[in-house]
């Protein structure tokens, strides 16, 4: 066809016409740290692993996570989830469910036994591993699959340290455990059980290094003059004598005297040992109380009743006397003088406990502060090669972050073998609400996830909550925003009145054409994610 | 085949005869007789296949053609007067995107006064548009040139009016020659678009041309009328041999053997024109006419080498160029400048005024006598004319001119004394 | 029953496309090979919504007939930024004829097809609210009349943004335009009947009228399809702001859009036949001062001197489309 001149024109010849030059601002695409992650004491890549879940690719999605942390079963249940706290999508409705989407995961995980990847050869270099709790178990897991020997020395006769003989089994069944636990073993770790390691310089002869998670397990004690007769225990060997044979024998009315989880965790425990009443003392107020909420409701619920603003001052057979407090302006509890009695079968102290730090005796350069280790950052003490953590560093005690501990000293242990230095990765910036275009997100409230019903709660140490099904995991997981890093929504390949956005294809994100990009900011902020961000050109 | 009929009838069996494919148009008299006729021959599918669409206006019949002709249908419309100022920028659109749509232009007068009657002043208005314009001088020449247009329309990629004068021809029965489809169809071969829009090969029509290049768009829309300069002519040769009779063409001569004096005229004032020379002749006047048949493109050579040996010519149209004078006689003198001869320029029959043959005979003799003005304004009531004005000149508000002459003439009666 | 959204909960029907949907519910825009039927070098202005939304509604328009497609363009931004000599954006055979006849061109193309057999091929015409509501509307009106098969889509930008920003009969009330400047008693736009195109359109009882905005393109793409479905005069009336026009960021084209429509201040609805088939609810109501106060071309109603009763006028004027189209779901609007 002999077009007319001028009037008639070629298709998309405007491609000759680069509008680029038009723009001061530049769109990039960046990476953004989601809250989560960020909160994450283990330091999971939360999102990372939700993005293979919402795509129904569970064992990756579980791959994903187990690069970071061994436990998803146990922390999908014993986890006290931080990131739930931080996750932006609970400011449009509710938190997603990370936790319950992690028990998912590792229950899926032991339903269908995956394993671990094979370790790499032998780096022919062995670490000394003192206490196989959580702390232990995932420092093991790491160094062991950097293919370092590794050999925990446990005093007790089974591995998980306070998540099992802490933590009741109605909130962590001891299979879940086991299969958890046995999974790490299973690299090759070497577990010796009934093994108390007594002097950690002689223990370590013979190791290239070692790592000290002995956790905390001498019950703090508060001066409560007791009569001879009074049945008097702490919380932490009740809780241990739970997983002998017999079951302790603490009567009809059971007072627990603390304010933090093991507090509940006991009279909980009390209730189905067949208490009748099974009261929680603490000398401050609900608001005060160190225990979650979520723990404090379900005790409620299942009967536990609590006292607040009391001092257990007499303990005698079948009594207490309890003195009222009130709270100063600090928020500290002050004796007001007036006095009741209270009748009590037994009295469980849960107030705490301290590190027994007896086998580091005679261990120069090291630094003890109020009764705990200290490490620096890279969790070494102040013996080169000594390093520790979990409940016995100066920390939040939780199996969470003992777990990161673990992590943490594995990757500078690994690198303390080779002579380096860890450098960790820098931190992207965060992905905080205001970056979000939450417009695009639609309306889903979180998932509730089942509970035993309240009668079994009370007598039997069956699960309490149950977990997500294949259906509502994925709806959980799709509840996810993706903060701060593309999800591929094509949005910015839509809005773009300009044809710069290049798609390439599926899992390969996008990339900017800016011959023609025009610089008006579309897509950064139709982009819901916060993934793009506008930079001045230089002109 | 010979029939007696309408001219409007005729020219709308010469458009079927040339299977259009789209058909759109809008009603003014006295274009009326033409799309009636159609549009029942549509219906009836007589005429197929065809789409014929009643339209909200002419502006819309001529877009609707535009629209049609760009994706490669054969589309024709037909207009007038009002009509034709009404879809103006549409016609200009359709010769600027050089699409060979055909159009029927029944001549009639433009308001205000609104007038039905005929004369030239529509299609003239248009005459800078880029429509190629044919005057047909009777009803066989009105049958005849729409078959040749749609021929030249679609070579050259330009649009064609052809234009017929209102009522005169589009209302009077006379013997025409209908011509059968197998002659057409060999004559007008089916439309085969210069650029159509089509979704296997887009295009994209109608840009935005800047200073950079509109000289250039605008030169070669003249350099295609140029061109069919060249081939009008041929067209109407080839014309000739396929159907037997003189249709067409840029100009004709009559009489112009030896003449001295030559009258210049368009449409079907010729036939009177012929009659009134006939007689001159007869008296031994040495008088020719000289008809043109392609307003545009305006066949300057050709108007100059028939004019060329006569003493003088006179120009008479059916149009005003107002305040100046004649249009068509602007274009006459433009082809002779040079020559050395008297021109004169009569305007006459606008609005349907009648023109008799005593008038003209008058009209030539004063010519061959060089008695005439520059500008001659055949029959017009001078005694109205000076009555009003001199009622102007005394009064600011001195009420409707046309109200006011009609009542000068004794056709209404004074309503305020 | 209206645009159906897709169940899918972490962007639900709201985003462009997602990894996690089947290549059927993407939308059109999402498909890498979508037609870009506007191709990139055109010059509209950044962030320009007319360029945005002609390429969404073409493209989709593209998809659901095969690619046979005829655009018609009306003078106006749309036509000039894509075809200025010598190059020109369009992917798909186009035609830009004047300013008021974008109708019967396309007429006029409908009819060619007719007769020529080609009935996969459609035609759609568009151009700006002037050349729609104003100078095209003698033909839009003949055109939906006859039912002639075209889809006509209006870019609604709210005034003659190609000459310099004047009013339109699509104005709004107290907008401030090149020719309804910011001054005097009642500054702006003065406050009209208004012209509502989408319900003249359905008083035609033509068989499909819907209006859109860019900011949903899922319901813009489902509408443009539907009415690709069809056949017979259906018109599809957009709203696009104009950052140039309306005194709004680049980025805020979008946002803009949105808030038109959660403010109630423009509908979006469907209709077939004449009667109304189905709202786009309001999802989160907003006061129509979150609407107008990112717009310069109504600072003069905030800012030193404001006009607060204008404001509740414009109020008003959102409150009756929430009533007329129920655009509340029944316990908001409660
Ligand atoms: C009742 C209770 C409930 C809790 N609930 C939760 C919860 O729901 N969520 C949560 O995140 N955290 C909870 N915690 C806290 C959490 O259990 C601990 O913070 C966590 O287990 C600490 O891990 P760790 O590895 O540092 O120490 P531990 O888990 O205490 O493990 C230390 C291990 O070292 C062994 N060991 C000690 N001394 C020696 C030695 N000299 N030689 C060899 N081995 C030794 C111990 O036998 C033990 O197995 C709870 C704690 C208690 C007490
Ligand atoms: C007959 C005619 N009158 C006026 C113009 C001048 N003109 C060109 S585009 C335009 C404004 C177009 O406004 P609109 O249709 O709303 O489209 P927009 O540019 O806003 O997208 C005007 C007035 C013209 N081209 N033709
Ligand atoms: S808009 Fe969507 S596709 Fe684009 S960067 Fe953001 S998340 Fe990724
Ligand atoms: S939307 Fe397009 S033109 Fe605008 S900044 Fe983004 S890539 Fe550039
Ligand atoms: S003036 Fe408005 S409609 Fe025109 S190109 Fe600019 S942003 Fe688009
Ligand atoms: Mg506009």
């Amino acid at each position: 066809m002999i077009k007319p001149f001028a009037i008639t024109l070629k298709p998309g010849t405007s491609l000759s016409n680069l509008t680029g030059t038009w723009r001061t601002e530049r769109p990039v695409y960046l990476d953004r740290l989601p809250p989560c992650n960020n909160a994450c004491p283990a330091g999971e890549n939360i999102q990372g692993w939700l993005y293979h879940a919402e795509s129904g690719d569970y064992e990756q999605a579980w791959r994903m996570l187990v690069e970071e942390n061994p436990f998803p079963a146990v922390m999908g249940r014993v986890c006290y989830h931080p990131c739930e706290d931080q996750c932006n999508r609970g400011k449009l409705d509710s938190p997603v469910g990370i936790n319950s989407v992690e028990r998912f995961l590792g229950d899926e995980a032991i339903r269908r036994g995956w394993k671990f990847s094979e370790p790499p050869d032998s780096s022919g270099k062995k670490v000394l591993i003192v206490g196989a709790g959580p702390s232990g178990l995932s420092a093991a897991y790491h160094l062991a699959r950097m293919g370092h020997g590794v050999e925990i020395q446990e005093a007790g006769p089974m591995a998980g340290g306070m998540m099992r003989f802490g933590i009741p089994k109605y909130r962590l069944p001891r299979d879940v455990l086991d299969a958890e636990v046995k999974r790490i073993l299973d690299l090759g770790v070497r577990l010796r059980l009934n093994s108390r390691v007594e002097n950690i310089s002689a223990s370590m002869q013979g190791f290239d290094a070692a790592f000290l998670a002995v956790g905390a397990h001498i019950a703090k004690r508060a001066f409560i003059p007791a009569g001879d007769a009074a049945h008097v225990v702490d919380a932490v060997s009740l809780l241990h004598s739970m997983e002998g044979e017999e079951r302790p024998m603490l009567g009809r009315r059971v007072v627990v005297y603390g304010g933090g989880n093991t507090a509940i965790d006991v009279a909980r425990t009390a209730r189905r040992l067949g208490a009748t009443d099974a009261i929680i003392v603490y000398r401050r107020t609900r608001e005060k109380m160190p225990a979650h909420d979520f723990e404090v409701e379900e005790a409620l619920q299942e009967g536990v009743m609590i006292k607040w603003l009391s001092a257990i001052r007499q303990a005698d057979e079948g009594q207490l006397t309890v003195e009222k407090m009130v709270l100063d302006d600090k928020g500290m509890p002050q004796p007001t003088g007036e006095f009741e009695k209270m009748e009590a079968d037994t009295l469980v102290l849960a107030l705490g406990q301290d590190v027994d730090l007896t086998l580091l005796e005679g261990v120069p350069n090291l630094e003890i502060r109020n009764g705990t280790v200290q490490v620096s950052g890279n969790m070494m003490t102040g013996f080169p090669g000594l390093f520790a953590g979990g409940d016995m560093v100066m920390s939040e005690r939780s199996v969470t972050v003992a777990a990161g501990h673990g992590k943490k000293a594995a990757r500078h242990i690994d690198a303390y073998l080779r002579g380096a230095a860890y450098e960790p990765h820098s931190k992207h910036e965060l992905a905080d609400f205001g970056k979000l275009n939450t417009w695009y997100y639609s309306d889903a409230d979180k998932t509730v996830r089942p509970m035993l019903d309240i009668i079994r709660r009370q007598t039997s140490f069956d699960e309490v909550q149950g977990g997500l099904n294949e259906s509502n995991a994925l709806f959980e997981a799709r509840r996810c925003m993706s903060c701060g890093n593309c999800f591929e929504c094509d949005n910015c390949y839509g809005v773009c009145p300009d044809n710069a956005v290049i798609k390439l294809g599926p899992g390969k994100r996008f990339k900017f054409n800016y011959d023609y990009c025009k610089g008006c900011g579309l897509c950064a902020a139709e982009c819901p994610c916060g993934a793009i961000k506008m930079v001045p050109e230089e002109i | 085949m010979l029939k007696q009929i309408e001219g409007s009838k005729a020219v709308a069996e010469a458009v079927a005869l040339c299977r259009p494919e789209v058909i759109c148009a809008y009603p003014i008299s006295p274009q009326t007789h033409i799309v009636e006729a159609l549009g029942e021959m549509v219906k009836s599918e007589r005429l197929a296949p065809c789409e014929y669409i009643n339209v909200e206006s002419e502006f819309a019949a001529m877009s609707v053609s535009i629209g049609a002709s760009a994706a490669g249908a054969r589309a024709y419309t037909a207009t007038a007067s009002q009509g034709l100022l009404f879809m103006t920028e549409a016609v200009y659109n359709a010769a600027g995107l050089g699409l060979p749509i055909v159009m029927t232009v029944a001549n009639r007068a433009i308001g205000a006064p609104i007038n039905i009657w005929n004369d030239h002043s529509d299609s003239l208005s248009q005459r800078d548009s880029g429509w190629m314009q044919l005057f047909a001088e009777n009803n066989q020449e009105a049958v005849d040139l729409h078959i040749q247009a749609f021929r030249l329309a679609e070579e050259l990629s330009m649009p064609i009016m052809v234009c017929m004068d209102g009522y005169i021809l589009t209302h009077a029965f006379e013997r025409v020659d209908i011509p059968s489809q197998e002659e057409v169809d060999a004559y007008l071969p089916s439309f085969e678009p210069r650029q159509v829009l089509d979704p296997s090969e887009p295009i994209s029509i109608g840009a935005m041309v800047g200073p950079e290049a509109f000289m250039e768009v605008k030169y070669l829309a003249h350099a295609k009328q140029m061109q069919a300069i060249e081939r009008i002519p041929q067209l109407a040769s080839e014309f000739r041999s396929a159907f037997g009779r003189e249709s067409g063409g840029l100009v004709r001569t009559y009489r112009m053997e030896d003449a001295e004096t030559v009258i210049v005229a368009m449409g079907s004032v010729i036939g009177t024109i012929k009659d009134v020379v006939d007689e001159m002749r007869d008296e031994g006047h040495r008088i020719g006419v000289l008809t043109i048949v392609s307003y545009r493109p305006f066949p300057l050579e050709q108007v100059r080498g028939a004019l060329q040996h006569c003493k003088r010519f006179l120009v008479l149209e059916k149009s005003l160029a107002v305040g100046m004078g004649g249009i068509v006689a602007t274009d006459v003198r433009m082809a002779v400048t040079g020559a050395g001869l008297r021109g004169y320029t009569a305007i006459a029959g606008l609005g349907g005024r009648p023109i008799f043959k005593a008038q003209l005979h008058q009209l030539f003799s004063q010519a061959e006598k060089d008695e005439l003005p520059q500008v001659t304004f055949l029959d017009l009531d001078w005694e109205a004319v000076n009555r009003q004005q001199e009622r102007e000149r005394q009064t600011r508000r001195s009420g409707p001119v046309a109200e006011n002459i009609l009542h000068d003439k004794g056709i209404v009666s004074a309503k305020f004394g | 029953m209206g645009f159906q959204p897709i169940k899918f909960y972490q962007t639900g029907t709201y985003t462009v496309g997602n990894r996690l949907l089947s290549p059927d519910q993407r939308s059109v825009q999402a498909a890498e090979s979508r037609s870009n039927s506007i191709n990139s070098g055109h010059r509209a202005c950044q962030g320009c919504g007319e360029a945005l939304g002609a390429r969404y509604a073409i493209d989709a328009a593209m998809a659901e007939s095969h690619n046979r497609l005829i655009a018609v363009n009306a003078t106006g931004c749309l036509e000039v930024f894509s075809t200025p000599y010598p190059e020109s954006s369009w992917q798909v055979p186009w035609i830009h004829s004047v300013f008021g006849n974008a109708p019967a061109v396309a007429t006029g193309i409908a009819a060619a097809m007719k007769v020529k057999g080609k009935t996969d091929v459609r035609v759609v015409a568009q151009g700006g609210d002037g050349g729609t509501t104003d100078i095209g509307f003698g033909c839009l009106s003949g055109m939906f009349e006859r039912n002639d098969d075209v889809l006509y889509i209006c870019y609604d930008n709210q005034a003659y943004m190609n000459t310099g920003v004047q009013r339109s009969s699509a104005t709004p009330p107290a907008a401030r335009t090149a020719t309804t400047m910011p001054v005097g008693p009642e500054p702006g736009n003065p406050f009209g009947q208004g012209k509502n195109l989408p319900e003249i359109a359905m008083a035609h009882g033509i068989p499909y009228v819907a209006t859109a905005t860019v900011a949903d393109l899922r319901d813009l793409e489902y509408k443009v399809r539907r009415a690709m479905r069809m056949r017979g005069a259906r018109y599809i009336h957009l709203f696009v702001p104009c950052p140039l026009g309306w005194g709004t960021a680049s980025h805020d084209t979008i946002r803009i859009a949105r808030l038109a429509k959660e403010s109630g201040l423009f509908p979006v609805f469907e209709a077939e036949h004449g009667e109304v088939r189905s709202v786009l609810k309001i999802r989160r109501k907003v006061r129509v001062e979150e609407y107008l106060m990112p717009q310069k071309r109504f600072a003069h109603l905030f800012g030193s001197h404001p006009h607060p009763e204008m404001v509740i006028r414009i109020q008003e004027i959102a409150d009756r489309n929430i009533r007329k189209y129920g655009l509340l779901d029944e316990e908001e609007a409660a």
